[in-house]
């Protein structure tokens, strides 16, 4: 019983570290081949429209309701101080540190993400990896060093954007509809937001964006041949890169502050 | 000249190729049949470096492939054209696009160049007017040609093919044998089919090898193999024989 157990842990530590090492082999492998020439701008460029400008919609409506709301709750927990004129710097703050890397991050995961690892799932499963090996181009370079720099490139240029219209829809709820200071409201953020705060949502959203197409390129590479296998390697690159994203926020944060 | 030395290899715990030795000669057309799962695609991946043996070698003129990784391996490809059982197009390209791939990734030829050699390929094997269309419209048989379009267009020294005639009609059978037979008279590359086509394929091959539980069962010349008095593979290439006749019978 107690051996079996045992027995179970370290083979799931042992699977887990493995996983782990594939992982980072995979990372590097992508990085090495990038190096070498060609490089494929127009390919980076399709996947940064696939992975940009197809997400900016569902990423601009969520950093809307997402300000919108944080005008709502600062509102409320301001006013028991009667602090309501800070609170642009409040939205601000959180918009610029945690919820614009982590949310856009997040909506770049379930959107383009879980699309990435099912395509490349599928080619894995119909051989279409392995007839690009057979051409002599290199899958990694051709298929997934695209998408790894369009992920580099295009979450942080998201981020940007939620953090920008976040902002505004605090200002939308707190200026428009509750009747804060709208001249308050700007300065603020003025005063609050220093470029530190800057620098680390830049910092965030860059390693998420590397954190999303890496583990989702990485579960679609080695999607097991069948369509069982396909489900599961996108339901795995979701919540792995979820949990990923969260907890090197958290790591991240800690380190930042 | 490919050579396999004692290839072993294991697959989701089953033994498919137990000690392959095999030699497939120069210039010639080695056709490979055998029975459905006893490993033929298998093998045919271990001469490009797809599977790597568990035990055993694989060696494309001097150079021993199933050893190499990385960019050498990349460049020991250059030689080689695949056509896979599934065809194995990329969904996201159209038809011509998908034969053109090779052209302009490989050789980065002028797109003058390009259109020029798929519209031919394209011609030859009867996918005409078809080139715009994706994959996903295309019919089993339509995959199966384009897929073989896009490996002959690259003239290449060795060409490897997977089922080349699977799904397809009689005529076209006839159409796509003419066409390889063709190709491989211009070009004399190296060519291992893998066919079910018995007895097309003891007319238009030089070799033929048998896979039978894992080990080439026989490999003789065409001619000398039909001859064969092992009675195993004498049923085997038999049954197709008889189907032949019988069509020759009905049709007078
Ligand atoms: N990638 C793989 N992973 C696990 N098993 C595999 C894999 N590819 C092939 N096999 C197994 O190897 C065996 C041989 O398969 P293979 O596709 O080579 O057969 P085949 O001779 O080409 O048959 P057919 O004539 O039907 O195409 C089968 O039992 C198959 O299940
Ligand atoms: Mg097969």
């Amino acid at each position: 019983m107690v051996t079996a157990m045992i027995t179970r842990l370290g083979r799931t530590t042992l699977f887990l570290l493995g996983e782990m090492g594939r992982m980072l082999l995979f990372l590097v492998a992508t990085i090495a081949w990038f190096t070498r020439p060609p490089l494929r701008p127009l390919q980076i460029l399709k996947q940064l429209h696939f992975i940009g400008f197809k997400s900016s919609f569902v990423v601009v409506l969520t950093a809307a309701f997402t300000g919108m709301v944080l005008g709502l709750q600062g509102y409320y927990s301001l006013r028991k101080f009667g602090a309501e004129a800070a609170l642009g710097s409040a939205v601000a703050l959180s918009m610029i540190r945690e919820l614009g890397p982590v949310l856009a991050a997040l909506m770049v995961t379930a959107r383009a993400g879980s699309a990435m690892t099912a395509e490349i799932g599928i080619m894995r499963i119909t051989e279409q990896i392995d007839a690009l090996d057979t051409m002599a181009i290199n899958p990694l370079q051709y298929l997934i060093s695209p998408k790894l720099v369009a992920g580099l490139i295009g979450v942080p240029l998201l981020v940007a954007i939620f953090d920008v219209v976040g902002i505004y829809g605090g200002y939308l709820v707190g200026v428009e509809l509750l009747g804060v200071n709208a001249g308050s409201y700007w300065s603020s953020i003025e005063s609050a937001v220093e470029w530190k705060d800057v620098y680390g949502g830049i910092l965030k959203s860059i390693s998420f964006g590397l954190i999303v197409s890496w583990v989702c390129c990485y579960k679609g590479y080695y999607t097991r041949m069948s369509a069982e296998g396909l489900g599961t390697a996108t339901t795995e690159a979701v919540v792995l890169t979820s949990v990923l994203i969260l907890v090197w926020d958290y790591f991240l944060t800690s380190v930042l502050l | 000249m490919i050579k396999l030395v004692g290839v072993e290899k294991t697959l989701g715990g089953q033994p498919v190729l137990c000690g392959v030795d095999l030699e497939i000669p120069q210039g010639k057309l080695t056709t490979i049949i055998g029975r459905s799962g006893e490993g033929k695609s298998v093998l045919l991946k271990h001469m490009i470096g797809l599977f790597k043996p568990d035990r055993g070698e694989v060696w494309v003129d001097g150079t021993e492939i199933s050893r190499l990784k990385g960019t050498a391996l990349n460049d020991a490809r250059k030689r080689f054209a695949m056509l896979f059982q599934g065809a194995a197009l990329f969904d996201s390209l159209t038809v011509f696009d998908n034969v053109a791939f090779p052209l302009r990734e490989k050789l980065g030829l002028p797109e003058s160049d390009v259109a020029r050699r798929v519209g031919e390929k394209l011609d030859q094997v009867g996918l005409t007017g078809m080139g715009h269309k994706f994959p996903a419209e295309l019919s089993g048989g339509m995959k199966k040609r384009a897929g073989l379009a896009r490996a002959l267009v690259m003239e290449p020294e060795i060409l490897l093919i997977d089922e080349p005639t699977t799904g397809l009609d009689p005529l076209m059978a006839k159409t796509i044998h003419d066409l390889i037979v063709a190709m491989h008279k211009t070009f004399g590359f190296t060519a291992v089919m893998v066919s079910h086509e018995i007895p097309e394929i003891f007319a238009i091959s030089d070799w033929v090898a048998m896979l039978k539980e894992g080990k080439i069962a026989a490999m003789a010349p065409s001619k000398e193999f039909q001859q064969t008095t092992d009675p195993a593979i004498l049923e085997f290439i038999s049954v197709g024989g008889t189907v032949a006749l019988a069509h020759a019978v009905r049709e007078g």
